[in-house]
């Protein structure tokens, strides 16, 4: 890996820098659990993710989600959710997951051809 | 037909600017990279909170000190949502702070000189948070998902912090004698720091652009620098001070601010330890995280005393 030995604005290279130990892991587990945050910005607003934190419980986790990602009214409501409870899809079967809806183009509205004269549709 | 490896794929979709998620697949020098710089990042907004912090309890009056205190806690805003970025990755937080303390990781160096005065607070908003202000812009557009979208968040927050510092700053100049003379004093004292802050001259690197190629970095530091020093020179004339830099002139040719060469000794000096307030910033680091170490704890046994109630009952 010595070909990235570039000095950028805030990146210092070097080599032993950023690469992650065995043990990291490890020490995964002693570190707080990792929450996924959600937050609704305006009443009538679906839930958005916004990020995530380290907290020991879900109160805590509500609470440091309020200090750290609504400091300026971004939210009127959080949901917090523990992250390894989160499933998600195989970005390498993105393809055959979402292929099947590209050919259905009688899906949209404007596949159909109308008179001019139809209105309000 | 010559065959596309996984390494073209992945170069493909940086080049049709599609952005990188935690799961895909990436280069492992792509991610060491990664988490080298965005980890780094992370520990520079935490170790920045520490020279302003300096200054919370002697602001000159309220309406100060709930302005520090606010930028103060959106730096730590920033540090978490950086470590958090980095985090998905695959670096455990705990780690990441381990290296900040062995010092096997680093922080930007403008952080290892010392807050003297209260101008400080105004200079380092300028020019510190604005020189900030220039990568981080850029890196709204880093190819790697969640340091992009950190870095937007970041960026909104941002403003408040250069505005505020300006402002502070612009009282001073337009105030007495002593005050002025406090202001300028900053200034000369956080402007070359600030231009450091951009890194080594472009030329001074032979290396391949590999940051460049996939597009985590997307403007070589002379250009930030140079962005950097031709708001500056227009912005100080309306604090009525001085850059101390007796080679700033406009150079018609390049459209630009030309400016006086760096004092690269002292810039390597700071970055391999030396630096007025190395030290200091590292035992104060050390010190939190050890004097916290039983709130984690209790926290977790609680936490934990919980669950065991919930299950039980
Ligand atoms: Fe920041
Ligand atoms: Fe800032």
């Amino acid at each position: 890996m010595n070909f990235i030995r570039k000095y950028y604005y805030g990146d210092i290279p070097e080599d032993k820098a950023g690469e992650m130990s065995e043990a990291s892991k490890e020490l995964t587990k002693t570190d707080w659990p990792l929450w996924e945050i959600f937050i609704r910005s305006k009443q009538g607003l679906d839930h958005k993710h916004a990020g995530s934190l380290h907290a020991a419980d879900a109160q805590m986790a509500i609470e440091n989600a309020r200090d750290v990602y609504t400091r300026r009214m971004e939210g009127v409501s959080i949901w917090v959710v523990e992250s390894r409870y989160i499933h998600a899809s195989n970005p390498e079967e993105a393809g055959s997951l979402y292929e099947p809806a590209n050919d259905k183009v009688y899906r949209h509205p404007t596949f159909y051809d109308l008179p001019d004269e139809v209105n309000h549709m | 037909m010559p065959s596309i490896t996984t390494e073209d794929l992945f170069q493909q979709k940086i080049d049709s600017e599609i952005k990188i998620e935690p799961k895909d697949w990436m280069p492992e020098a792509y991610r060491k990279t990664n988490v080298r710089q965005i980890s780094q990042h992370a520990h520079s907004e935490i170790v920045g909170m520490l020279p302003e912090g300096n200054w919370i309890s002697r602001a000159p009056s309220l309406k100060r000190k709930a302005i520090l205190l606010a930028k103060v806690q959106d730096e730590a805003g920033h540090g978490l949502y950086l470590y958090c970025a980095a985090e998905t990755l695959g670096m455990s937080r705990e780690e990441m702070i381990n290296d900040l303390h062995s010092g096997k990781a680093k922080y930007s160096s403008i952080f290892n000189y010392p807050t003297l005065t209260w101008a400080d607070m105004g200079a380092i908003g300028w020019l510190v948070d604005g020189a900030a202000i220039l990568n981080q812009v850029m890196l709204c557009r880093t190819s790697y998902g969640p340091y992009a979208r950190a870095m937007v968040r970041i960026c909104k927050e941002e403003s408040f912090h250069q505005r505020q510092g300006f402002e502070s700053l612009l009282i001073l100049s337009r105030g007495t004698p002593e005050q002025k003379a406090m202001c300028q004093d900053a200034i000369n004292r956080w402007w070359w720091p600030s231009l450091m802050m951009f890194g080594p001259k472009d030329s001074e690197s032979t290396n391949s652009d590999q940051s460049m190629k996939w597009k985590i970095k997307r403007k070589t530091n002379d250009e930030l620098r140079q962005n950097f020093v031709d708001m500056c020179v227009e912005q100080i004339k309306i604090l009525g001070m001085k850059l101390p830099d007796p080679s700033l002139k406009w150079n018609e040719k390049t459209g630009h601010y030309d400016f006086g060469e760096i004092d690269w000794n002292e810039f390597w000096n700071v970055v391999k330890g030396n630096g007025p307030c190395n030290k200091q910033r590292l035992d104060a680091r050390k010190k939190a995280w050890n004097e916290g170490e039983w709130v984690r704890k209790a926290a977790a046994a609680y936490a934990e005393k919980k669950t065991g109630k919930q299950k039980a009952a």
